[in-house]
C-alpha cells in the first residue's frame, strides 16, 4: 500500500480526507484503484490516458520523468503536484 | 570515483571563448544567407480590440514587398494540447499569441507581418496595413481584472480548480489550494503575528539580445529555421504545431544566444518566417527592435500577494498562511505554481494555506524568468520573516535557521524536501564577514533573505567521438547561454581522464543531436553535464574492451584510471589507445540520453548594505554578498557568474524596473533608457559564497546554479531600506518616488 | 528612394569604401553591407552599447552614427581589436576572468575599455565603472568584466614596460 495525498481541492471527492492507503504497483494503478473507492477521482487527474496539464506526480519526493508509468513501492508517498519548468 | 577531480572544480577558458571576443560567433540576427528577405511585424496599438478587418493590399503594392501575412494564412487545425518539454499549452494559445485572432490581447501583440527585400522597404509597408480595430475596455492587473464586471480576455475561460473546469467565466484561469495542518490551530498558537499585503510590477528578463528567426520553407517541404533560442527542440515543436506540419519536416539550427534568462523558450517569430518563405519562395529574417521585445515578448508576472506568517516567542513558526494572484498576461501560464511551491519552502511550518490564482491580464503574455513565481514570493514572506525576527528580538538570521527547512522537511505542496542545504547557506551567511562588518553611517541599513528554487531535470542527449590524437569531439544540444560547453565538457572530461581541452563541445542543430529540453531551469549542467557523464562512461567502457582485445585478456579485467588503462603489467594511455582504434575494431563513439531523477533544489541568501537618500529616496547598494548552494561547482568561475548576475537582476528588479502602463495598456517606459536596468555604475562588486552541499542524485553532485540566486535580492533590500530608513516597503520597485512616499506616509 | 552615396573610411586599418543610404545607420552600414556582424545590435538607439566602436579612437554608438557620417574616418571593430593571430589583452582577460556569459555584449565592453585604457592606463575601479556606464550587460553583474578590465589594464602596463 502507497500513501496517497489527497490535493486541497480534490478533498471533496475523498469525503474530506487528506491521506488514503492505495495498492498499486505504478502511479497508474494508484490512480485507478483510488477512482475506484472515489469516484471521478481519475478523470481530475488523468486525460487520456496521461497526467492533466501541469500536473506532475512526486514519489517519494521526487518528482517523476515517467509520470503514471512510475513504480510505487509499499510505504511510497504519492503527491499529485504543480508541473515547474523554470528560466 | 573519489572525491579528488583534476577537472571539475577548476577555471578553464570556455571553448567558445576566442569566438566570442573577436566578433566570429554567430547569433541570431548575425545569420546571413543568399537571397534573404527582411520580415517586420505589425502589432497592435490598443491593450485589447476586436480586430474587425484587416485590407494588406495597400502594404502588398508596397514595392519591394513579397508577401503580406495574417492569422488567416495560418492552417486551420483544431485545438489540441502541446507537450513543448515543459508542461502543455493549448496550441491555440501559442498560435494566437505568434499572429492574433479575432481579438488583439495586448498593445504589442502581432497581428500581420511583411516581407521584402530591404528591411526599410518592410518597415515603411508595414504601416500601410489597415486595421479595423473595436477598442474594448482593458484589465492591467490581477486584482483589477478578478473583479465582478472586469473586462473578459476569452470569453470561453472558465476557471479551473486542480482539473476541474467550473462554470465560471472570468479571468481566473485557475486557482489551486495547498493545505497543511489547520491554520487556525497554528495561528491561535502564535505570540507574534505579522500580515501585509505586497505588490509587485511586470518586470522583464532584459536580455541584450533580441529576438531574432531565420526561416526558409525549402524546396523539397522542409521548413530550416536558424534562430536564438534556449531550446531548439522547443522551437521545432512549437513552429511544427503551429504551421501543423509533422516535427521532422522542421529543422532548427540554433545560433548563439544574447541572453534567455527563460524569455526566449516561447516562440515568436519562426512560425511567423515560415510562413513568409513559403509565400515567397525566399528566406526570411526577422529581428525584433528593443520595443517589440518590451511590448510583445514574455515579461514575468506582476502580482497582488496578501502573506501572514505567525511565531511562539521563543521563535518557532507556528502558522502561514499566503494568497497569490499572479498576472500571466494575454495567456494562462503566470507560475502562480511555482510561487506556491516555494513561498514557505524555506521554512519548516506544521500549519499553512496557500492559496493561488493565475489570471490574465491585458499585457504581453508572460514567460519564465529565472525561478519564475519565486522572487515575488520571496519578497512577501522574506520581508516578514524579518519583521517577525524583530518583533521577538532575534536575529533574523538566528530565527531562519531555527525554522530552516532540512531534509525530511514537509513542504506545503506535500512532499518532503531530500537533502538541501538551507541550513548550509545560512550558517555561511552568519559566518561571512559582511554580516559582522560595521555599517558605518547613517541611513544605511543591512538586510538578509534566503530563497528556493527547485531546478528541473528533463531529458538530454549527448555522442562524444574519439579521435586518433585522443582528443573527443562532444555533441550535445543545451544551447550555451553563459559558458555550459564547457561545465559539460568538464565532467566528461573528469570522467574520461584527460584535459578539458581535449574535449571540443558543440551545440548541433535538431537533426544531429538527441532530444534535449531548454537550457532553462538550471538543468543544462545537472541534466547535460550527467549525458556527457554517461555518455564518456561508454567510452570508457568500449576503450577497455579494445585494450583488452590489444592483451587479449577480458575488459572485466581492464581497470581505467585517470586516462590509463591498465592490467596486471599492462598499461596504455588514452591518447596512446586512441591511435589503435582502426585495428581493434574501427571509431569508438559514446551515447547516451538522460531523464534524471535525483534533481537537488537550490538554497540562496543574500546580504545586502543600503544607503538611502531621505532628501531624494534614492538607495544606494553599498556592498552586496550573495551565498548559493551549489550542490557541487563545476566550473566556480560560471557558477559565481550565475550569482552575480542574478543577484544583480535582482538587484534591479526590487530597486528600479518596472513596466510603467498608462491607463490604456501602454507601457510607456518601452526603451532601454527608461526601463534603466542597473549600470556598472550603479553597482559595487558582488560577492560570492559558494556553499557545496553535493546532490545525492548527481554523479558529481550537482544542483544547478542558474535562478535560486535571484530570488532573496527583493526582500534582502527591501529589509536593508527598512534598517536604514525605518520604512516597511511592501511594493516593488522601490524607487525613488516610491521611498519617499512611504518616507511622507510615516511622518 | 533616395539614392546611395560612396563613402570612404578606414576599417580596421583597412581602407573601406562602400555604398549607403543616407538613412542608413553605421551600425546596419558595418554589420549588412560590410558583413562585419562582430558589432552588435541591442536597442538601436544608444541605450546599450553593444554596437560600440571606435571612430577616430573614440567609443561611438555605431546604431546613432549615420553611414555617410563615417566618411574619412578610422573605424575599429570588434574584428580588428586582435593583433594577427594574437588577442589583445582585454580580450585575453575577458577570457581568463569569464567576463563574458552569453558574450553579446562583449564586443561592445571591449572597445568601450580598449578607448578607456588607450587613454588611462590606470584607472580606478569607479573610472571604469564610470567610463563603461554606457555599456548594459544582463548576465554578469559586471562583476567580472570591471575585473577583467583591471587585469587587462595592469598586462597593459606591463607590456608597455617591457
Ligand atoms: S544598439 Fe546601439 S546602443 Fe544599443
Ligand atoms: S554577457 Fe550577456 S549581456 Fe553581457
Amino acid at each position: 500500500m502507497a500513501t496517497v495525498f489527497i490535493p486541497a481541492l480534490l478533498q471533496g471527492l475523498t469525503g474530506g480526507r487528506s491521506k488514503l492507503e492505495v495498492a498499486g504497483a505504478t502511479v497508474g494503478e494508484v490512480v485507478e484503484n483510488l477512482d475506484r473507492a472515489w469516484p471521478g477521482i481519475a478523470d481530475r487527474l488523468v486525460e487520456d490516458g496521461r497526467l492533466r496539464t501541469n500536473i506532475s506526480v512526486a514519489v517519494d519526493g521526487e518528482v517523476s520523468p515517467m509520470g503514471l508509468l512510475e513504480p510505487v513501492a509499499a510505504g511510497s508517498e504519492v503527491h499529485f503536484v504543480a508541473a515547474i519548468s523554470g528560466g | 570515483m573519489s572525491t579528488q577531480y583534476s577537472v571539475i572544480g577548476t577555471r578553464p577558458v570556455r571553448h567558445d571563448g576566442a569566438d566570442k571576443v573577436t566578433g566570429r560567433a554567430i547569433y541570431g540576427a548575425d545569420f546571413q544567407m543568399a537571397g534573404l528577405l527582411h520580415g517586420v511585424i505589425l502589432r497592435s496599438p490598443h491593450a485589447h480590440a476586436r480586430i474587425l478587418s484587416i485590407d494588406t493590399s495597400k502594404a502588398k503594392a508596397y514595392p519591394g514587398v513579397q508577401a503580406v501575412v495574417t492569422a488567416d494564412d495560418f492552417p486551420e487545425a483544431p485545438d489540441k494540447m502541446v507537450d513543448l518539454g515543459e508542461g502543455e499549452t493549448p496550441l491555440s494559445h501559442i498560435r494566437g499569441n505568434v499572429l492574433a485572432k479575432g481579438k488583439a490581447l495586448y498593445r504589442g501583440h502581432a497581428v500581420a507581418a511583411v516581407a521584402a527585400a530591404s528591411l526599410h522597404d518592410a518597415e515603411e509597408a508595414v504601416k500601410l496595413i489597415d486595421v479595423q480595430y473595436e477598442v474594448l475596455p482593458c484589465a492591467l492587473t490581477a486584482p483589477d481584472a478578478m473583479k465582478d464586471g472586469a473586462p473578459i480576455l476569452h470569453e470561453s475561460m472558465r476557471t479551473k480548480e486542480l482539473g476541474q473546469k467550473t462554470d465560471r467565466v472570468s479571468n481566473v484561469a485557475e486557482h489551486f489550494r495547498h493545505v497543511l495542518g489547520d491554520i487556525g490551530a497554528g495561528f491561535a498558537e502564535a505570540e507574534a503575528v505579522v500580515e501585509r499585503e505586497f505588490n509587485t510590477s511586470t518586470v522583464h528578463q532584459g536580455y541584450i539580445e533580441p529576438h531574432a528567426a531565420t526561416a526558409l520553407w525549402n524546396n523539397d517541404g522542409r521548413v530550416l529555421v536558424w534562430c536564438s533560442t534556449q531550446g531548439s527542440f522547443v522551437v521545432r515543436d512549437a513552429t511544427a504545431c503551429v504551421l501543423d506540419i509533422p516535427v521532422s519536416q522542421v529543422k532548427v539550427t540554433p545560433t548563439e544566444i544574447g541572453g534567455g534568462f527563460g524569455g526566449k523558450i516561447p516562440v515568436y517569430l519562426e512560425p511567423v518566417a515560415a510562413i513568409l518563405s513559403k509565400q515567397t519562395g525566399r528566406p526570411v529574417k526577422i529581428v525584433m527592435t528593443r520595443r517589440d521585445v518590451f511590448e510583445g515578448t514574455g515579461p514575468t508576472p506582476g502580482c497582488y500577494m496578501k502573506v501572514k506568517i505567525g511565531a511562539r516567542k521563543d521563535g518557532t513558526i507556528t502558522a502561514a498562511q499566503a494568497y497569490l494572484a499572479f498576472e500571466a498576461g494575454a495567456y494562462p501560464g503566470a507560475m502562480v505554481g511555482p510561487a506556491g511551491m516555494t513561498v514557505f519552502a524555506a521554512y519548516d511550518i506544521p500549519n499553512v494555506t496557500i492559496d493561488g490564482y493565475d489570471v490574465v491580464v491585458n499585457k504581453p503574455s508572460t514567460a519564465a524568468y529565472r525561478a519564475p513565481g519565486a522572487p515575488n514570493a520571496a519578497f512577501a514572506t522574506e520581508t516578514l520573516i524579518d519583521e517577525l525576527a524583530e518583533k521577538l528580538g532575534m536575529d533574523p538570521i538566528d530565527f531562519r535557521l531555527k525554522n530552516a527547512a532540512k531534509e525530511g522537511t514537509r513542504r506545503a505542496d506535500g512532499p518532503k524536501f531530500r537533502k538541501i542545504g538551507c541550513v548550509e547557506v545560512l550558517q555561511a551567511m552568519k559566518a561571512h564577514p559582511h554580516y559582522s562588518a560595521p555599517l558605518g553611517g547613517p541611513n544605511r541599513g543591512r538586510g538578509v533573505a534566503i530563497g528556493f528554487w527547485f531546478n528541473v531535470g528533463l531529458q538530454s542527449s549527448c555522442t562524444i567521438a574519439v579521435n586518433t590524437d585522443g582528443h573527443v569531439n562532444l555533441v550535445e544540444g543545451s544551447t550555451d547561454i553563459g559558458g555550459t560547453r564547457t561545465s559539460i565538457a568538464m565532467q566528461a572530461a573528469e570522467v574520461l581522464g584527460i584535459p578539458v581541452e581535449q574535449v571540443q563541445p558543440v551545440v548541433e542543430d535538431t537533426d544531429a543531436v538527441g532530444y534535449t529540453a531548454v537550457t532553462g531551469g538550471s538543468r543544462t549542467t545537472f541534466a547535460t553535464g550527467w549525458a556527457a557523464y554517461e555518455a564518456a562512461q561508454d567510452v570508457v567502457r568500449q576503450m577497455k574492451e579494445r585494450a583488452a582485445k590489444l592483451w587479449a585478456i577480458e575488459p572485466a579485467a581492464v581497470q581505467a584510471e585517470r586516462g590509463v588503462f591498465s592490467s596486471n603489467g599492462h598499461s596504455i594511455t588514452f591518447k596512446d589507445l586512441a591511435t589503435k582504434l582502426a585495428t581493434t575494431g574501427g571509431p569508438v563513439v559514446g551515447r547516451a540520453t538522460v531523464n534524471p531523477r535525483g534533481v537537488g533544489g537550490s538554497f540562496a541568501g543574500c546580504i545586502a548594505d543600503v544607503e538611502v537618500d531621505p532628501e531624494t529616496g534614492k538607495t544606494t547598494v553599498l556592498r552586496f554578498t550573495s551565498v548559493q548552494d551549489a550542490g557541487r561547482a563545476i566550473h566556480p568561475s560560471y557558477v559565481e557568474g550565475q550569482m552575480q548576475g542574478g543577484s544583480v537582476q535582482g538587484i534591479g528588479w526590487a530597486l528600479n524596473e518596472e513596466y510603467w502602463m498608462n491607463p490604456q495598456g501602454t507601457m510607456v517606459n518601452s526603451s532601454l533608457l527608461d526601463y534603466r536596468m542597473p549600470t556598472a555604475l550603479d553597482l559595487p562588486m558582488i560577492e560570492t559564497k559558494i556553499v557545496e552541499v553535493p546532490n545525492p542524485g548527481h554523479p558529481f553532485g550537482v544542483r544547478g546554479v542558474g535562478e535560486a540566486n535571484i530570488v532573496p535580492p527583493l526582500a534582502g533590500l527591501a529589509n536593508a531600506i527598512y534598517h536604514a530608513i525605518g520604512v516597511r516597503m511592501n511594493r516593488l520597485p522601490m524607487n525613488p518616488p516610491a521611498i519617499l512616499q512611504a518616507l511622507w506616509d510615516k511622518k | 528612394m533616395p539614392g546611395k552615396v560612396h563613402i570612404h573610411t578606414l576599417i580596421n586599418n583597412q581602407p573601406t569604401d562602400f555604398l549607403c543610404e543616407p538613412r542608413q545607420s553605421l551600425l546596419e552600414c558595418l554589420r549588412d553591407t560590410l558583413n562585419l556582424t562582430g558589432t552588435k545590435e541591442g536597442c538601436n538607439d544608444g541605450n546599450c552599447g553593444a554596437c560600440t566602436v571606435l571612430m577616430d579612437g573614440r567609443p561611438v554608438t555605431s546604431c546613432l552614427v549615420l553611414g555617410v557620417e563615417a566618411q574619412d574616418a578610422a573605424i575599429t571593430t570588434i574584428e580588428g581589436v586582435a593583433k594577427g593571430n594574437t588577442l589583445h589583452p582585454l580580450q585575453q582577460s575577458f577570457l581568463e576572468n569569464a567576463a563574458l556569459q552569453c558574450g553579446i555584449c562583449t564586443p561592445g565592453f571591449i572597445l568601450a575599455a580598449k578607448a578607456l585604457l588607450d587613454q588611462e592606463p590606470d584607472p580606478s575601479e569607479e573610472r571604469i565603472r564610470f567610463y563603461l556606464a554606457n555599456n548594459l550587460c544582463r548576465c554578469t553583474g559586471y562583476d567580472k568584466i570591471i575585473r577583467a578590465v583591471q587585469d587587462a589594464a595592469a598586462r597593459m602596463r606591463e607590456e608597455a614596460r617591457a
